[in-house]
């Protein structure tokens, strides 16, 4: 498909600029001005929608299809938290508004929702106060981390180490990496837990704490996590629980009574903010008194008036992770959603994205091999490795699933389920969809077993069949305008291609 | 139940005994039972109808319709229809990360395209897919610095956004990185205290055009001084400005980031936001976040793929170049949708109407008794004033007459007491701003 850029026809315009109604025509001293216009495209308000409207058309999408990507949590995003997040009062509000001279009365309003969210955010996982301020999981990881590293400075404890199960995110080790902390990997034991003998060997007086996943990446709930707390916290440690798996407990079990001192939340995951293709997402971080005062500012607090306000006035905050308050229009839809939902609502949303990840599993189960056959929580991690002993990987079944209109699992995540298939259905698809995914994955099997030769060119259905990523990695072109001034120039590969 | 569950009771009946467990509590069997929840007090849930009623109400209790003469990095532009309706599509707001090319190749292309129109914008070689905002898009600059220099100093210029050099701090406390920041007075950058502050150990220069004071620069005899000591220097841009400005490519700089908020994002209260971030195609394996490149499928077709992604957490892990998972690839697009509606002329035209109305405001401005327009450097459309009375007073005085008149200076610098930095975009008209200059007159000697 053509790119805008070769759309373009000089002269063309997209919107009208409004005429100026002023009398002056300014103009910068040449020195400052820019010699070259930009390339910008010059289309038409047609060519712009049409050219986006084809482009959306080429992407798999929860509105459209089945999106079982495990560890992602793809529920159905509800319309109206689109439009509320939409009304000029909250669209149109200036982020610097609540900073100005008694600013937090122009602000009351979006105060609140934070407000709000913090309280209902603490009760649904046990926690004493969150900050909204992270702009997403990773960031909300690393604020965490820091508020770890506060903690220990305060208390004057020489701390190097943090402890990570070798399922976990990779965000995990590299959040607390650029921290500043060196990490050590647990291996998970037989039943897909953590290995708590290899836990106690590494377990010192270094260890700054221990970052899990609850339940676990591989869909787990870890009955000894409460052990797993008390092992830790005699080292005055401090647990971490990546909350990416929320979905899957709301109203069965909170992180703040199993132990836990800091989490994060996705709110793109368990309470449906969307995930825009890749973002933007929202990593609110909520921990308990014990590392309380070290939260990011500002907080948003509530005066005996019932009116709210920021306060900034923390001496031992870790100061300042974002511009403003985190990413407030998705905190906003998040809000809503909850509202909706209720306290029953929110149970619901649990048994059945446990119930559908179960029910899938148990049709599956002879046909895919599970490496860890028990109950599962909200996603069941599959292994191609049956398939592969015919050629066919992982990969290819995710590309057999995409001919037949479903988006594939989560594939090679987590990394130690070889040829891992991790299928998360959420609680917002139904039975009939279910089975349907369980037939083509049948197929997929079948097909696997008798013709392995026919997944080597899928998928067939797609605007494009699979792309040579060795190629873009080595011809790398990811400036439209930067290889045609190479192709121009008759350089080949213009590119270091090592680090 | 809850609309969003579309399971039956028969569903649920028949679901349970394919699994073989009587009830849905047989599911939660690993919870045991001093691991549940000590309180689960939450309200009941309510109709659609009522959760937007209420907030709705909640929305009507925020002073949105002031009219904005504040800026301070982020800037009330109009945003055309067209945007908004092209990004609701549920095709791409509903989508994840492009695991699966084959079925994301509208939300990789639209990312390509994004990169290359950052790249034109800034005239910088290559971008990435976006990070979270301007902010962190300069934190990660700081650190991308650090790892291709070797070095562990930094030199701050004071007319970075206050905001970011706080970010900066509280990422690095724990870090072993020198900051050291140099001081600006509502002007341009100081090159008699960078040449001072300056040697062989700095990592980089950050700089920010045009300034927190609105002040405009070329910052290329800076750059040189910093390329001659070996370090890079990182740009901080407001995109809007480039459709006149000189570009950092232009000046030379090695990094460059911003806050793409004004590239059709509403303000929304501090976000979602977009962090841009483009640089030298040197430097390209050392920079942090997504990056989608251009190849061919099996066919021979053009389609786009993540790349390089052997600089990122889910395969380098503690090794990685970020801790960055997903950039806000809605947010850039809804950027490059803008950006595409203005194209090359448009934005020249916005940047020139930005400009003519923020001159015409100094003008009508400095006719006031006591108001200073500080005129020490050219400006765009976000300029510093001196005022005979606190700016806090003046602006809490001005929000009476409905205006959010600027950003008083004395919040982040000390001794500007008086100071106020005041934008103006396309959208005030020429009524505004008389309007605007007659009210301060009145709050200032009434």
């Amino acid at each position: 498909m053509e790119l805008i850029f070769e759309k373009s026809v000089t002269g063309r315009r997209g919107v009208r600029a409004p005429q100026s109604d002023v009398p002056v025509k300014a103009e910068i001293p040449r020195q400052y001005r820019r010699a070259k216009d930009s390339k910008l495209p010059e289309v038409s308000e047609l060519d712009a929608v049409r050219h986006f409207t084809t482009l959306s058309q080429r992407n798999f999408s929860v509105d459209t299809n089945f999106y079982p990507l495990g560890s992602c949590t793809m529920k159905y995003n509800p319309k109206f938290t689109e439009s509320l997040a939409r009304l000029p009062g909250f669209m149109d509000l200036h982020p610097l508004l609540p900073q100005l001279p008694h600013g937090e009365k122009l602000t009351q309003g979006a105060l609140e929702v934070l407000y709000e969210m913090d309280q209902i955010l603490c009760e649904i996982t046990g926690m004493d106060a969150f900050t909204m301020q992270p702009l997403a999981g990773a960031h909300g990881e690393l604020t965490g981390v820091m508020m770890m590293a506060a903690y220990h400075k305060s208390k004057g404890n020489k701390k190097k180490y943090i402890i990570i199960p070798d399922s976990a995110h990779g965000t995990n080790p590299a959040s607390a990496a650029i921290a500043g902390y060196e990490t050590i990997s647990i291996p998970s034991n037989d039943q897909g837990g953590m290995d708590v003998d290899k836990l106690k060997e590494k377990l010192n007086d270094e260890v700054a704490g221990l970052m899990i996943t609850c339940p676990s990446t591989l869909g787990i709930f870890n009955s000894e996590i409460s052990e797993i707390s008390e092992m830790v916290h005699a080292v005055d440690g401090i647990m971490y629980c990546d909350g990416a798996n929320l979905n899957a407990v709301l109203g069965r079990c909170r992180p703040g009574d199993l132990g836990f001192d800091v989490m994060h939340i996705n709110t793109h995951k368990t309470f449906t903010t969307p995930h825009g293709g890749g973002g933007p997402g929202a990593g609110p971080v909520g921990v308990t008194e014990k590392l309380l005062k070290f939260l990011p500012i500002s907080r948003v607090m509530k005066r005996k008036s019932g009116a709210f306000y920021l306060d900034y006035n923390f001496a031992d905050s870790i100061g300042y992770v974002a511009s403003f308050y985190g990413n407030f229009a998705l905190l906003l839809r998040a809000y809503a959603y909850i509202l909706m939902l209720g306290k029953e609502g929110l149970i619901e949303t649990s048994n059945h994205a446990v119930l559908n990840a179960n029910y899938v599993m148990q049709r599956l189960k002879k046909y895919f091999l599970l490496r860890y056959d028990r109950i599962c929580m909200h996603e069941a991690v599959f292994s191609a490795a049956w398939q592969a002993e015919k050629g066919v990987h992982a990969t290819d079944i995710a590309k057999f699933l995409i001919d037949q209109g479903m988006h594939p699992p989560t594939v090679y995540f987590p990394l130690t389920v070889k040829e891992s298939i991790m299928i998360e259905p959420t609680e917002t698809e139904s039975k009939q969809i279910l089975d349907q995914f369980v037939d083509v994955m049948v197929q997929a099997a079948a097909l696997a077993e008798r013709h392995p030769e026919t997944f080597k060119d899928l998928p067939k259905t797609t605007p494009i069949t699979r792309p040579d990523e060795v190629k873009a990695a080595r011809d790398l072109d990811t400036n439209y305008f930067l290889q045609r001034s190479i192709v121009a120039a008759g350089e080949l590969n213009p590119l270091p291609s090592k680090i | 139940m809850n609309p969003y569950i579309a399971n039956t009771q028969n569903d649920v009946a028949e679901m349970l005994k394919t699994i073989g467990v009587k009830n849905i509590d047989g599911l939660f069997v690993d919870i045991r039972k001093d691991q549940r929840p000590r309180s689960f007090d939450l309200p009941a849930g309510k109709s659609e109808m009522e959760v937007v009623q209420h907030i709705t109400r909640l929305a009507a209790k925020n002073a949105h319709d002031l009219t904005l003469f504040i800026g301070g990095g982020y800037y009330d532009h109009y945003i055309p229809a067209a945007v908004n309706a092209l990004i609701s599509r549920g095709e791409f707001y509903t989508a994840y990360t492009p695991y699966q090319p084959e079925c994301a190749q509208g939300t990789l292309q639209a990312l390509y395209e994004y990169q290359s129109s950052i790249c034109t914008l800034t005239e910088m070689d290559v971008a990435n897919a976006s990070l979270y905002d301007g902010g962190t898009a300069l934190y990660e600059a700081a650190l991308m610095a650090i790892r291709v220099t070797g070095r562990h100093k930094i030199l701050m210029d004071g007319g970075v956004s206050p905001i970011y050099r706080k970010i900066l701090r509280s990422y690095t406390i724990n870090l072993n990185i020198e900051f050291v920041e140099t001081p600006v007075a509502h002007g341009q950058s100081d090159r008699a205290e960078i040449n001072k502050l300056i040697d062989d150990k700095t990592a980089a220069v950050i700089l920010q055009n045009p300034n927190f004071f609105g002040a405009i620069d070329d910052h290329s005899d800076i750059i040189a001084t910093a390329h001659k000591f070996g370090a890079l220097a990182i740009e901080s841009v407001y995109p809007i400005s480039l459709g006149i400005l000189k570009t950092p490519g232009e000046m030379g700089a090695d990094i460059v980031t911003g806050e793409g908020q004004s590239l059709g994002l509403p303000l929304n209260f501090g976000g979602p936001y977009l962090g841009f971030m483009a640089t030298r195609k040197e430097f390209i394996r050392k920079m942090p976040g997504r990056i989608v490149g251009q190849t061919t499928d099996l066919n021979g077709r053009r389609c786009f793929v993540n790349t390089l992604q052997a600089r990122e957490q889910h395969i380098r892990r503690e090794k990685a170049t970020s801790n960055i998972c997903t950039n806000v690839s809605l947010c850039a697009l809804q950027a490059l949708i803008y950006m595409t509606l203005l194209g090359k002329e448009g934005l020249k035209e916005l940047a020139q109407l930005n400009l003519d109305k923020a001159e015409f405001a100094k003008k009508n401005l400095e006719k006031i008794k006591g108001v200073h327009v500080k005129r020490s450097a050219p400006t765009f459309n976000e300029f510093t004033v001196y005022l005979p009375k606190d700016a806090n007073a003046v602006v809490e005085a001005m929000v009476k007459k409905g205006f959010a008149a600027g950003f008083p200076l004395g919040r982040y610098y000390k001794g500007m007491e008086n100071y106020l930095t005041i934008a103006v975009t396309e959208k005030r008209t020429q009524e505004e701003i008389v309007q605007f200059t007659k009210s301060l007159e009145e709050v200032l000697w009434n």
